[in-house]
């Protein structure tokens, strides 16, 4: 198979307004990855599976990831000048990485028996931008994995025939797999609390009035 | 394959069909099937619109068993999950094992010993052997076949629980593989018996076909039943032995040759027209090679460690990086994808598990079938929810 420079390359002569970057991978063994931008994704995908020398006409995995909002701090170093003598101080530049969330998809070629390549595509950010088109239409194996991905994550397939929640229950709140989820602790309301659950669910009344005492 | 049309937006408005005036001939029933009927193989749930006993739209619904395995799996050690991916498909626990182990043996450059190389293949192969006979009973049962397969089938898995019982402590499950080898190595005796259990399996499943392969009920149930194209099975992920039903030759054993699979003689089995009955025979012709690849790791299994000595049980902390690794499951592509920060914990746990993904087609397969072959159809799919749901 192509190296995925070459991937690269030709999907830029192909879709000359796509934005594509190659996403390093620190794992020897395991694969870099490309990193397309949404409003693209849809055209990059039917490229991959449309072209002859690819084919990749299985797509094996779709998988979301969260990456919050996080402090990135580098150590850089700064000549300044102090008392009048120019010296190089190590200072602490802190950068704020927005968060995101993240459609992993990994390729393969049932027919050429090769692959992966891995697709990536990336949300705005994590709380009203969070649509991206959904491949679907192109591969049905995502139909349920990109429905899994919008139940645990929330993010919003665009052109999916059928985006419902499709692990946790239809009024359920909340996404459980972000990194920032925290689960109530009464999950489930017991018409007869005992117990511990009792003693849990008492936190949420409000106090009981005191008995009025009568002479 | 390529040219295959992009997806149209389903039609979710089903009417009931019209007589020669044009005029509705009857009234649709919707019938919510499950989660507690018993041939939907556990906890599962399919929406069935019915117009008289024809299914004319299908919606799966699950998650009765979902634990959000994946966020279990972020918050505790690599090597804390590997009991937990015994849960995942209870029928297959050292195939989850191999995969899980895999994965990350890929991500942290882990070699394997031969002999532990061996060993795990005799275990995936022996998993391979007892989930098809138990399948075969199973869907077999759903048509009417009370019991009896059922009780074959139960009577030679128990032979091959006993040997994972006797080497790993546990039945189900086995909790058997570690990262850079097995927990365990076997004795000879346990060489022996496995060897006896493959021998006298040849015999079982020339007697389990017998009375099956051509029997007239199976054959009236299943043939050009639940067809599913060959297009439409590789667009839609299928794998294992689904796929290979409906024509298309793809073996992760083959393709990848993970582990020491490029060693071994075997083929493929390919079926030719994509229905059930090409699903069972899959499934029997790859068992008699199972038992071929079992005969050969047998005789082949070198002496030596079983354990790689650079493995670390305690304080393991992969170097940052993301990895997906996968194997051929009894079911289908059993993948992990794993992304690590440098933490004692995977900062992204991922399983893709293959009869989640075959479910996606059921619909597909259904409608226009009666409501008595929809039960047939998923149990040729192999599902088990412990999977489905994670």
């Amino acid at each position: 198979m192509e190296t995925l420079e070459q991937i690269k390359l030709r999907l830029e002569a192909a879709l000359p307004l796509t934005k594509l970057d190659i996403v390093p991978n620190e794992c020897p063994a395991g694969d870099r990855s490309l990193l397309v931008d949404a409003a693209s994704g849809f055209a990059a995908a039917k490229f991959l599976r449309d072209d002859a020398l690819l084919k990749l006409d299985y797509c094996s995995n779709v998988t979301g990831i969260d990456w919050p909002e996080k402090e990135i701090t580098e150590k850089i170093k700064v000549k300044k000048t102090v008392d009048g003598v120019e010296k190089e101080v190590e200072e602490v530049k802190k950068t704020l990485r927005p968060g995101f969330l993240e459609a992993v998809y990994h390729l393969y070629s049932m027919e050429l028996k090769h692959g992966p390549v891995v697709l990536r595509l990336r949300t705005a950010n994590r709380t009203d931008r969070t649509r991206l088109p959904s491949l679907t239409p192109l591969w049905r194996g995502a139909e349920f994995q990109e429905r899994e991905i919008y139940d645990l994550y929330g993010v919003i397939f665009e052109g999916h025939p059928d985006l419902r929640r499709i692990l946790m229950w239809d009024n359920f709140v909340g996404f459980p797999m972000r990194r920032d989820y925290v689960s109530p602790d009464d999950f489930e309301y017991e018409p007869t609390p005992h117990d511990e659950v009792l003693t849990e669910a008492k936190k949420h009344y409000p106090a009981e009035p005191k008995a009025e005492v009568k002479p | 394959m390529s040219a295959l049309a992009e997806m149209p937006p389903k039609n979710f408005e089903v009417t009931p069909k019209l007589d020669a005036q044009g005029e509705p001939m009857g009234e649709l029933l919707e019938v919510s099937m499950g989660p507690h009927h018993p041939s939907t193989h556990g906890v599962f749930r399919m929406d069935v619109v019915l117009d008289g006993e024809e299914v004319v739209k299908l919606k799966p619904v699950f998650g009765y068993l979902h634990r959000n395995h994946e966020k279990i799996g972020e918050n505790i050690s690599y090597l804390a999950t590997m009991p937990y991916t015994d849960r995942l498909d209870y029928f297959c626990s050292m195939t989850n094992n191999w995969g899980y182990a895999l994965t990350i043996e890929k991500l942290a450059g882990l070699g394997v010993p031969e002999r532990a190389e061996y060993i795990r293949v005799i275990m995936a192969e022996l998993t391979r052997l007892q989930n098809h006979t138990c399948l075969i009973g199973f869907f077999v049962q759903d048509m009417g076949a009370l019991g009896t397969p059922m009780m074959y089938a139960f009577r030679e898995r128990e032979k091959i629980l006993d040997l994972f019982e006797s080497v790993s402590g546990a039945r189900m499950m086995c909790n058997y593989m570690r990262f850079g080898g097995v927990r365990v190595d076997v004795n000879d005796a346990w060489l022996a018996q496995a060897k006896k259990v493959t021998d006298e399996y040849s015999f079982f499943l020339d007697e389990f076909e017998k009375f099956l392969t051509a029997n007239e009920i199976l054959l009236a149930r299943t043939q050009f039943v639940g067809v599913l194209p060959k297009a439409l099975a590789v667009s839609a992920a299928i794998t294992g032995p689904m796929l290979r039903a409906a024509g298309v030759n793809y073996d992760l054993r083959k393709v990848d040759k993970y582990g020491i699979y490029s060693r071994f003689d075997f083929r493929v089995p390919v079926g030719e027209h994509g229905d059930i009955y090409d699903r069972y025979m899959v499934r029997v012709l790859e068992m008699r090679e199972s038992i071929k690849i079992l005969q050969q790791a047998l005789r082949d299994i070198p002496a030596g460690p079983v354990m790689d000595p650079k493995a670390k049980l305690r304080g393991f902390r992969p170097k940052a990086g993301e990895v997906y690794g996968r194997v051929e499951g009894p079911k289908g592509e059993l993948g992990f994808y794993v992304i690590s920060d440098g933490s004692p914990n995977p900062y992204r746990y991922r399983v893709r598990p293959p009869s989640f993904i075959n479910l996606t087609i059921l619909e597909d397969m259904c409608l226009g079938h009666k409501i008595s072959d929809a039960v047939v159809i998923l149990g040729s799919v192999d599902i088990v929810l412990g999977e489905v749901d994670r």
